[in-house]
């Protein structure tokens, strides 16, 4: 894709700016602001993806994926406020996902041990499992806010502080792996994932492109499931203090 | 101390409003003896219902110390303090399921199963027709009903209530109080009962306190608290309801 194309395709931002302004929407300063930070954003990455792949030093994508997870985590925190050390506990969650998906993928060789793979896939799983954890702790509060004297009712009755949010925990859990389960019952008839249409804009084989998604797909639906049971059963205990009471929302 | 079933030590609480802590408790100290049937009255936000809730360690006092059965509450398994001192609610919640779902949780909660839970249910004055219904489906009095049940499942040797009857038409109220009597006396179980009904409190305690501005102004046997109330406020606070009805 030359530069000429890149500026051509400026036209579906002015086209977004002339209906938002055209239907008095007021989106105009935000599409920009989105434009302009997506521009910048995906450059920087671009580059910084140059580097790595040319340097090719375990040390060297390590400490990008840190960053990712690092980012990642601070951005889920933003959804668990009051519970303590929220961000450390999804920081952990992210990371053991990572850990445990990228050590099946390199240890059965299922994707060559090579930067591009690892980092992009690690992308497309660290970017999942933030949405996870913010669906989920999103999830929680409102069911805690909803549910409070049921878990008040376990508590007196003698019950554990794992009895008493267990049913809520898994409402959430479930609640928070919906929209990637929905999404990957319609794959391929609704829309085309935007990997493998990549893939077969570059040229390659859309059998080829097919088989790497599944992957893709198999391996979010494994990473959303254990990042909201890791997350849930983490963060579960600071919910409480130590004579077993509801502290938290 | 030898019949004590709890007492209280100067205690405190205050809850965070904002930035600011506003006090509930001032300081309350007294002593209730096993069996005891006590009602405690008081106008709204006075800290009557915060005393229970600290009774079983639903929350923590700021300072001072509560001794249930002559051990302070932080020094018991906090879930063998909960079974020794059962709690009803207001509002009687239930969790999703049917009747003898919730009967026996509070066994399931052990790992245990209920064994004949008709006969619970007849004690309450409850159909053993109702065991498979949904809980949440029961009217108001029997939701109430089936939460004491539960209580007597776990055999608490102390209850408190919580305006239990509050939501109840005249005629259910009037089944939960002689319910409630028949528990005290027939099981010996020491209730600390808290109400807005100053009749009801009247007519089912052996004992009475008044909680105002956090404090306990004053505790006698019933009788002598309605009929010869010895604190000014007391006086007040009677005469405030009794002209208002």
């Amino acid at each position: 894709m030359n530069l000429t194309a890149i500026i051509f395709s400026f036209v579906f931002v002015i086209l977004a700016l002339f209906l938002s302004n055209a239907f008095k929407l007021g989106l105009g300063k935000d599409i920009i602001i989105t434009c302009v930070r997506a521009t910048i954003q995906l450059f920087i990455v671009g580059y910084i993806l140059k580097f790595v792949f040319g340097f090719d030093h375990p040390f060297v994508i390590i400490l990008m994926l840190l960053i990712m997870i690092l980012v990642a985590a601070k951005n889920a925190a933003k959804r668990g406020r009051e519970i303590p050390y929220a961000f450390w506990k999804i920081f952990l969650t992210i990371a053991v996902v990572e850990i445990i998906t990228q050590g099946f993928l390199l240890g059965l060789k299922i994707v060559p041990a090579e930067p591009q793979y690892i980092i992009s896939i690690s992308g497309m799983i660290i970017g999942n499992s933030m949405i996870i954890a913010n669906l989920f702790l999103n999830r929680l509060k409102a069911e805690i806010e909803m549910r409070r004297e049921e878990i008040d009712l376990v508590l007196s009755l003698g019950g554990s502080v794992k009895q008493s949010i267990f049913p809520i925990l898994k409402q959430s859990i479930r609640a928070s792996l919906i929209p990637t389960i929905e999404g990957q019952k319609t794959i391929g008839l609704v829309q085309l994932p935007g990997m493998m249409t990549g893939q077969i804009i570059a040229g390659a084989d859309p059998i080829q492109a097919v088989k790497f998604q599944l992957l893709i797909v198999f391996l979010i639906m494994s990473a959303a499931t254990l990042t909201a049971i890791i997350l849930g059963f983490l963060i579960y205990p600071s919910l409480f203090n130590k004579e077993q009471q509801l502290e938290v929302f | 101390m030898k019949n004590t079933e709890i007492e209280l030590h100067n205690i405190r609480k205050a809850f965070a409003d904002g930035s600011k802590k506003v006090p509930v408790l001032n300081g309350i100290s007294a002593k209730i003896e096993k069996g005891t049937l006590l009602t405690i009255v008081g106008p709204s936000g006075s800290g009557k219902s915060t005393i229970l809730s600290l009774c079983n360690l639903l929350q923590t006092p700021d300072d001072g110390e509560i001794y249930v059965n002559k051990q302070e509450v932080r020094k018991w398994n906090v879930q063998e303090l909960r079974r020794y001192v059962g709690i009803a609610f207001q509002s009687a919640p239930m969790t999703k399921g049917t009747v003898l779902e919730n009967l026996s949780l509070p066994l399931k909660l052990r790992g245990e199963t209920l064994e004949n839970p008709e006969t619970y249910l007849e004690y309450v004055g409850l159909s053993a027709e109702l065991l498979s219904r949904e809980a949440k489906e029961l009217s108001g009095g029997q939701r109430q009903r089936l939460s004491l049940a539960r209580t007597l499942v776990n055999n608490s040797s102390v209850l408190l209530l919580d305006e239990v009857t509050s939501a109840l038409d005249t005629k259910a109220s009037q089944g939960i109080e002689e319910l409630i009597q028949r528990i005290n006396k027939e099981r010996s179980v020491t209730i600390l009962w808290v109400t807005h009904d100053l009749s009801q409190a009247e007519r089912v305690g052996d004992e009475t306190w008044l909680i105002k501005d956090g404090q306990l102004v004053e505790g006698a046997p019933t009788k002598q608290f309605f009929s010869e109330p010895q604190d000014e406020r007391t006086k007040d606070f009677l005469n405030l309801l009794r002209s208002s009805l």
